[in-house]
């Protein structure tokens, strides 16, 4: 049970306070509800982009790392498809510090010409390290596009290609950050060794002038069902062939979601799961073998991806993790195996929340998903699923036709 | 206008942390001799139980013993097989974690404390009763020579390896390069005979940590207290001197690389060293954390590379000093220039009184944050306890970094960043 108070300031910036008084620290969590869906298609890898730029300097702070680092804290930051998340931690007696340095970029950048053109390199030095030097690197900028055609989900947060984050301009990064990094667009959660009246009137004190300017225009094109089998194929300088898969499914916010998450841990999620036993242990077929879902705010998907065994065919590879896949979508799985993965999202939650910013950044995605109660509710979502909850699941998502499958070969 | 209004054009005053107390372990001996370390603290139901055994010596013949045998451990009992180990911990929502180092190997569970009762046995079965059967090993050389042919693609992955390599000798575990070939020297009658000799009381440590109490003494004294697994294997030997590279500067050619992965470092010291707590200080100014000047330089000023950093790595024999980054390949003999002209700037000018200052409230801070919680209390204690070192040493490292002066900094530089001491390797394209 993870307890906490919460208060909407005027200006529409919600704070919640998350009390431990077990720990010398505090985190401070900001949420902004904006992401790489939200891009031009033109303009894709800006939200990220963006994110680099939220250190380069506000209007009051000429570099933001140093006083955190000088009050004994550290900070990190990450993008995705839906949100935006910053976070710092330091010693609670300086929580102050925090304040000062997150309302301040929150009320303007300094918009330094320089950050741009330092940030613009390091991030396309990003792009190449995680994504194109890298063996399989490229498979999330090829599979996306394959399996959404309208959504914004077609492409990856790092961006389409490199020249969209060449060409970010000034005047992007100012019409960005007006049009996003308003404090109605954004969750703010405090935790750890604090006061709740306390950090509500500092947040008062701190952010209360920053104007209500959001205008939540965002409407984002619905994926349009996918009727026919789609299927790509590469060549590449790697070792092993591989194949990916990617099934459409429901969205984070949906109540499906429970049945089809706990279908993906029976299928694979830990040593016992069934595609690692059948797949890499009992016939041989794949080196390494996963399926995992995106867990987006829009209609998500189920990916399906495996290193074949070298030697072994794409034929047989791909036979036998379709009769695997047929077999959750025919039989009912076990009441045990429900149970067990039932337990592990159990104590896998349990142990999330170890973390003072693990907890602050659940409250505030829970919040963000509606109530930052769900937090201590989400358990009892997954213990409701069935067994005939999962099958409908599997069979709605294991279609020919609603999937998209990569297959990434070794040039020979 | 509200009655406070907020100063943005000035830092709130800082307070400065001054206490740096934190819970040590409590020591209780099993039946059989086994010492078991307890940090009872946190707020939730939870319990980490880790089996450390030390390993014995390196084996070139069978480079691959010690990590082997550990990852192999929950492949199949006499009772059960892999599957079957698996699935009875999944199904309490428990984690079974290994680990292997140069110098340890362990085992560790992670539990809701409810399912201690249940989880601890099946810990004690993967431990003390593997079959290691043909088939898992074949699948584990399998997949593993297939892993690693994956890895030698990489310039992070094969730069870190050969690295090592280069600063503590090809023949030294700690610079030994893993070949795919070594996975085919592995074979069940070794394991087995490998397990039998390391695997044993004599050699072991618990830590445990979570909620804690006489009652999961008792537990884990009825399960791994008896006498039936004592016994020595009297091969605790030491190794070999650090036989580090005739060659300074290193390169590995990869025709197609966007990136070239680049280290500079040296062989160093452990963390019984005089000198380390004050290395700890330069190595975070370096290149320790966000703020450090190679980060600043080399990402925050040129935009050269995603990320580089530098650090000190301590083992139980040793250790070394080492900078790492990814850069653009067009870029990276300016990289090396700048990545030189950092470490010079070290040896020449005091660092400015404002920077070591941050650099000091940062480490102490990060300090807090590693004692916070029962398993980071745990582990502070699992860093010390295999040098013969007693929490002294963190009192000691508290006092450095609080007492350090830029003159000292200075002479340590001069001391441990000698340029003829510094090994160099780029995998990748220079230009």
């Amino acid at each position: 049970m993870i307890s906490f108070n919460r208060t909407k300031l005027s200006n529409g910036l919600t704070v919640i306070v998350h009390e431990d008084n077990s720990t010398p620290l505090a985190t401070i969590n900001i949420l902004y509800k904006v992401g790489a869906r939200d891009e031009d298609p033109d303009k894709t890898g800006f939200a990220h982009l963006f994110e680099h730029l939220m250190f380069g300097g506000s209007v009051n702070i000429p570099e933001y790392d140093s006083p955190l680092q000088l009050a004994g804290g550290d900070n990190n930051a990450f993008t995705n498809n839906d949100i935006t998340n910053y976070y710092l931690t330091l010693p609670a007696q300086n929580l102050s510090t925090g304040f000062w340095l997150e309302s301040d970029r929150m009320m303007s950048l300094a918009f330094s010409p320089k950050s741009l053109d330092v940030q613009r390199q390091v991030v396309i030095e990003e792009f190449k390290q995680r994504y194109l030097n890298q063996p399989y690197g490229d498979v999330s900028l090829l599979l996306r596009p394959l399996t959404y055609k309208v959504h914004p989900y077609q492409w990856s947060t790092i961006g389409k290609e490199i020249s969209h984050i060449e060409n970010a301009s000034l005047e992007d990064v100012r019409n960005f950050f007006f049009r996003y990094y308003c404090p109605d667009n954004a969750i703010m959660c405090v935790a750890g060794n604090v006061k709740s009246d306390e950090v509500f009137k500092m947040a008062e004190e701190w952010f209360g002038e920053i104007k209500r300017t959001f205008k939540d225009e965002r409407k984002y094109a619905a994926e349009p069902k996918q009727t026919e089998k789609r299927v790509q194929t590469v060549e590449r300088n790697i070792p092993f062939d591989s194949i990916y898969r990617s099934y459409h499914c429901s969205s984070r916010l949906e109540k499906e979601f429970y049945a089809e998450d706990l279908m993906t841990d029976i299928l694979s999620a830990g040593k016992s799961a069934r595609l690692y036993n059948s797949l890499v242990k009992d016939k041989k077929l794949f080196a390494e073998i996963h399926c995992y879902g995106s867990g987006s705010f829009d209609k998500g998907t189920i990916t399906a991806e495996g290193k074949l065994v070298k030697g072994v065919t794409m034929k047989q590879a791909e036979e036998a993790l379709d009769e695997e896949l047929k077999k959750i979508v025919t039989e009912p799985v076990s009441n045990d195996e429900l149970t067990k993965v039932k337990n592990k999202v159990e104590s896998t939650m349990v142990f999330s929340e170890i973390d003072l910013s693990g907890r602050a950044l659940n409250l505030a995605i829970a919040e963000y998903m509606g109530d930052a109660a769900l937090i201590n509710t989400e358990v009892d979502r997954y213990r409701e699923v069935t067994a005939a909850d999962i099958t409908a699941r599997a069979q709605d998502v294991f279609r020919e036709t609603n999937c998209s499958t990569l297959y990434y070969l070794s040039k020979k | 206008m509200p009655e406070n209004i907020a100063i943005r054009t000035q830092a709130p005053p800082l307070k400065h942390i001054t206490d740096f107390s934190f819970r040590h372990v409590e020591k209780a001996i099993l039946d059989n001799g086994i010492p078991v370390y307890t940090l009872n603290a946190g707020v939730q139901d939870v319990i980490r139980v880790e089996l450390i055994f030390r390993n014995p010596a390196f084996n070139p013949a069978q480079p691959l013993m010690h990590s082997a045998a550990n990852r192999l451990l929950n492949e199949g009992s006499s009772k059960h097989n892999a599957q079957q180990l698996a699935e009875m911990v999944d199904y309490y929502g428990a984690y079974y974690e290994n680990e292997q180092s140069n110098d340890h190997s362990s085992v560790m569970l992670h539990t809701l404390n409810k399912h201690l009762g249940s989880t601890l046995p099946i810990l004690h079965e993967i431990l003390t009763d593997p079959a290691f059967p043909e088939k898992e090993i074949q699948v584990y050389q399998q997949n593993n020579k297939q892993r690693l042919t994956v890895e030698n693609e990489k310039v992070a992955s094969v730069a870190r390896r050969k690295f090592a390599e280069i600063v503590f000798g090809a023949q030294h575990p700690y610079g030994y390069y893993v070949r795919p070939e070594d996975y085919d020297k592995l074979n069940q009658a070794e394991l087995k005979k490998y397990h039998h000799a390391q695997y044993v009381s004599n050699h072991c440590s618990i830590i445990v940590s979570g909620k804690v109490d006489a009652e999961v003494i008792k537990s884990l004294n009825s399960i791994f207290g008896s006498a039936d697994w004592t016994r020595s294997n009297g091969a605790m030997e030491t190794v070999s001197d650090f036989k580090p590279s005739e060659n300074k500067i290193n390169y590995i050619e990869r025709d197609d690389a966007i990136q070239s992965a680049i280290r500079v470092g040296r062989p160093m010291f452990n963390k019984t060293h005089p000198d380390y707590a004050g290395m700890q200080v330069l190595n975070t100014l370096l290149g320790g954390y966000f703020g450090s000047r190679l980060m600043k330089n080399i990402r925050e000023d040129k935009g050269y590379t995603y990320g580089i950093g530098s650090a000190v790595a301590s083992m139980v024999k040793g250790g070394y000093f080492f900078i790492s980054s990814e850069v653009g390949s067009d870029v990276c003999s300016a990289a090396l220039d700048e990545i030189y002209k950092e470490i010079e700037l070290l040896k020449t000018e005091p660092v400015p009184e404002e920077e070591l200052q941050m650099v000091k409230n940062y480490m102490l801070g990060s300090f807090l944050k590693n004692i916070d919680g029962a398993f980071n209390l745990a582990d502070r204690w699992k860093g010390i306890m295999f040098y013969d070192l007693d929490y002294r040493y963190y009192d000691n490292f508290i006092q450095t970094v609080k007492s350090i002066s830029s003159a000292e900094i200075m002479q340590l530089a001069a001391k441990y960043f000698k340029k003829e001491d510094l090994f160099e390797l780029v995998v990748g394209k220079k230009q």
